[in-house]
């Protein structure tokens, strides 16, 4: 265990977990947007900068990736971390001007407009849609392509993907709300902001209700060597 | 040059042995015309000029005689084909394939070709020998020096000049410890751009707990203009190789990896055979010269990706992901290629090891400044008389470095700036000209070291255009994971876009200054955190160019098209005619002899053709 001080509050934190962490397990608000705790952090938002005092030096960090150490001080407001989110609210505003989630954010943050032209995006970019798919759901269905500005989310060379299995995982996951699904009939919708795939959904052999998509219940049988008839029947209709 | 057969050399008297052996088949006093073969001179046509002094030795029977070394870059490449008669030293330039016949047999009979040689610009003197040409003479060539003495795909040459007798002495007479110790103490900081001391870095990587150990040569070099580490790894491999050999003897590792993008055929040609010939000798590999160390480097070759040249991504790619940088909290000497500790450093620091460890860190110390030590290797280009590669003892001051080794700016023009340290650098105004180059020194003008780009600029350069032309640079390469580079750089690139094309605003500046603060504060990697240079030192020196676009529309340098007008001085123009050929829309039509010519706005693309090629001063640009 060590021990530092959050804003001037004496916390005991596991040592290897990062300020983030232990600033949410105490109940400090620190911003983010791309950090969730299922997947490996990732630092792209830099919205959970905090300064941070340590060997008598005074820097600014990204909380999500930073380790506590034992005698670390840390800000998670200032003037100048103020200023930087406020900016990058900024900057997301321009990009997303129609995303609730980001103008919701951005008032919190205290920022009501954008000094920037107007884009039209929903997605912000922050990979937790990829992070999960890759680290939790296990298929690498979608991915970062392009770079720089260029960047995008997508699957391989924009065009159906072969190993998605249609969970939604990406969409559950996304903070901003830029990836939907809707399961209409017996076909689940997903879509991304660069493309949109449809899956057939398996009918519960009761109830006659469909409730998961075909795919998504083989890969987890596969996964979990499951009989083959493990999931005929929906979780409502199961003994 | 006879070839020696390859034999593994199996202990420092056999090393020894060879090179007295190499030696003796060599006559010292033998003509040997010595070529540029970079790439650079290869551009200009060196690869005639090789064919064609091939068959005219052929030809002669000269090959006792004379003997042909084709070499890496020697600098001066403003002049190029670059041909030197050794071992007089006399430089003969923009040689071309029909001036070869005289230059053969003017040497065979011991003459000089007179009219090939560098003429000075200030006394209109020829100059006969290579080292009294202005450009060399305030160098302080000690990386650079032997690349016209060795051509790059013979080891011979290399080992002749005493090449891997210091990796010799490490591997039997210092301990890794000592080595470190001598690094620190000779004060060298890497010469990649962020100038941290390398002894301290090679320590802690020695230090760090590991399975294993990596050292890495990043030839990654991707900045506009930019040379250096090519010419090295390209003109003199095998002072690389025995730098990462010494590293990695101090640090510990038996694996290292030049990573070289493939942008650059030439090295990584000439790394591979430099690989292949030293591994032959038993100088790479197991049990080197017997000592018991094995080493060996694989080369991997780069997509072309700026921001690859950041160690983290670069790590990333050699691992076969997607460059993209990590956030260093936990260092690449801990941490770095697949999790072990890794000992990243560039071309020039790796080459600057031999000679440190050979001739002590005492004689190294003496070169440069309190804070930077030895020499750096700038590639000097933009609106400069010599346009080349340039070795200085760190300290020179700018001034020195343009106006006497770069011969000043072209056709009597004012210096307006010189950009330092590639496209995150800074532009640095005249009144700074007198500052001693140093990585200090440099950061203290808002401008960097970087590996040593250095562009510059004179009156007819726009400094808001020199700015968004590095902005899109930047914002081309950057990788696109964190908001404020990905974000920031598009803003500021479109910012910069409307302050050039007449729809700049008040506030403007004020933005730009804005936005750099937070790119600085918050960028993920060093692409994004210094990418606001070359905007706050434009700003921060040329404001009132900024403003005169901004409120005046105006283009000070008359660079930016939309914001210049061009008309005709009738009263001045004789109707000559001149900018009617020169112009390349037909937007100037003739009106007859001694009447004033007509210019049709709707037509022209303010190009400037006509305002260059006026000399009279009819065509007024406003």
């Amino acid at each position: 265990m060590v021990t530092l001080k959050i804003d001037g509050r004496e916390v005991q934190a596991e040592e290897g977990k990062t300020i983030l962490e232990v600033a949410r397990e105490n109940n400090i608000y620190i911003p983010s947007l791309c950090y969730h705790e299922e997947v490996t952090p990732y630092g792209a938002c830099r919205l959970c900068l905090v300064e941070v005092t340590g060997n008598g030096r005074e820097r600014l960090v990204v909380s999500c990736l930073y380790e506590v150490a034992d005698g670390l001080k840390v800000k998670t407001n200032s003037e100048r971390i103020a200023a930087n989110r406020q900016m990058i609210m900024e900057l997301l505003l321009a990009r997303c001007p129609n995303n609730q989630a980001i103008q919701e954010l951005a008032r919190q943050l205290g920022v009501e407009k954008t000094s920037f032209k107007l884009d039209d995006n929903q997605c912000m970019l922050c990979a937790l849609c990829v992070r999960v798919c890759q680290e939790v759901v296990g298929v690498s269905a979608i991915s970062l392509v392009n770079r720089g500005v260029d960047r995008a989310l997508a699957t391989p060379f924009y065009e159906p993907s072969d190993v998605c299995i249609g969970c939604g995982s990406c969409a559950y996951v996304c903070p901003v709300d830029a990836i939907r699904f809707e399961d209409i009939g017996d076909t689940r919708y997903i879509y991304w902001p660069n493309n949109k795939m449809e899956f057939k959904l398996k009918k519960c052999k009761t109830c006659g209700n469909y409730w998961a998509p075909e795919k998504e219940l083989e890969y987890i049988r596969k996964q979990a060597n499951l009989p083959a008839d493990a999931f005929d029947n929906c979780p409502d209709c199961r003994e | 040059m006879a070839k020696t057969k390859t034999k593994r050399l199996s202990s420092p008297q056999e090393l020894e042995a060879l090179r007295e052996l190499i030696v003796k088949g060599r006559d010292p006093n033998q003509s040997c015309i010595v070529i540029c073969g970079g790439t650079g001179c290869l551009a200009l046509g060196a690869q005639e000029v090789i064919n064609a002094f091939k068959q005219e030795i052929e030809k002669g029977s000269l090959k006792n005689k004379l003997a042909l070394r084709v070499t890496g870059c020697p600098g001066f490449c403003e002049r190029g084909p670059l041909v030197v008669i050794k071992p007089k030293n006399i430089l003969y330039q923009q040689v071309k394939s029909e001036d070869i016949s005289e230059i053969v047999s003017a040497t065979v009979k011991g003459n000089i070709v007179d009219r090939l040689l560098y003429t000075d610009p200030d006394t209109g003197q020829k100059i006969t020998y290579e080292h009294e040409v202005p450009f060399y003479k305030k160098q302080k060539r000690l990386l650079l020096g032997d690349n016209s003495n060795i051509d790059p795909t013979i080891i011979e040459d290399y080992l002749a000049l005493g090449g891997y007798a210091t990796l010799s002495k490490v591997l039997f007479k210092m301990s890794p410890d000592k080595v470190i110790d001598e690094v620190k103490k000779a004060g060298l900081r890497g010469r990649g751009g962020g100038g941290f001391p390398t002894g301290v870095k090679w320590e802690s990587c020695r230090q760090a707990q590991g399975d294993t150990r990596y050292v890495i040569c990043n030839c990654d070099e991707g900045d506009p203009g930019a040379f250096m580490d090519r010419s090295l790894m390209e003109g003199n491999p095998h002072s690389v190789l025995e730098g990462m050999l010494i590293g990695a003897y101090a640090i510990g590792s038996h694996q290292g990896y030049i990573y070289v993008r493939n942008e650059y055929p030439l090295a990584v040609r000439n790394a591979g055979i430099a690989i292949k010939q030293a591994g032959e000798l038993g100088l790479l590999g197991k049990n080197i010269l017997g000592s018991g160390f094995d080493f060996s480097v694989k080369i991997s070759r780069g997509g072309g990706a700026f921001v690859c040249g950041e160690s983290t991504a670069l790590m990333a790619s050699l691992e076969g992901k997607v460059g993209e940088p990590r956030a260093k909290y936990v260092h690449t000497v801990e941490k770095g290629l697949w999790e072990q500790p890794t000992n990243l450093n560039n071309v020039e620091t790796w080459a600057n090891v031999p000679l440190i460890i050979k001739n002590g860190a005492d004689w190294y110390a003496k070169v440069g400044t309190e804070g930077s030590k030895g020499t750096k290797i700038f590639s000097l280009v933009g609106k400069i008389n010599n346009t080349g590669l340039v070795e200085v003892p760190m300290g020179i001051t700018l001034r020195e470095i343009i106006y006497d080794v770069g011969g000043g700016i072209p056709d009597n023009k004012k210096f307006k700036a010189v950009q330092t340290g590639g496209p995150s650098g800074g532009c640095i105004p005249e009144s700074s000209l007198d500052l001693p180059v140093d990585f200090d020194q440099l950061t203290d003008v808002g401008s960097m070291m970087g590996s040593g780009g250095m562009i510059v600029m004179d009156e007819n350069s726009c400094m808001v255009d020199i700015a968004k032309y590095f902005i899109n640079f930047l914002e081309g390469e950057s990788c696109g994971k964190c908001v404020p580079c990905r974000e920031g750089l598009k803003r500021m690139s479109q910012i910069l876009t409307d302050i050039t094309e007449g729809r700049g605003k008040e506030g403007d500046i004020e933005l730009l200054e804005r936005l750099s603060a937070t790119l600085a504060d918050s960028s993920l990697c060093a692409l994004g955190s210094t990418a606001p240079n070359p905007v706050l030192t434009t700003i921060r020196y040329f404001r009132d160019e900024y403003e005169a676009h901004i409120k005046d529309k105006r283009c000070p340098a008359g660079v930016c098209r939309e914001l210049v007008t061009y008309l005709i001085d009738e009263e001045n123009c004789p109707g000559c005619g001149l900018c009617v050929k020169a112009c390349p829309v037909e937007a100037i039509t003739d009106m007859g002899k001694k009447k004033p010519v007509v210019l049709d706005q709707e037509k022209c693309i303010k190009c400037g053709a006509c305002y260059d090629v006026c000399k009279l001063g009819a065509i007024i640009r406003k």
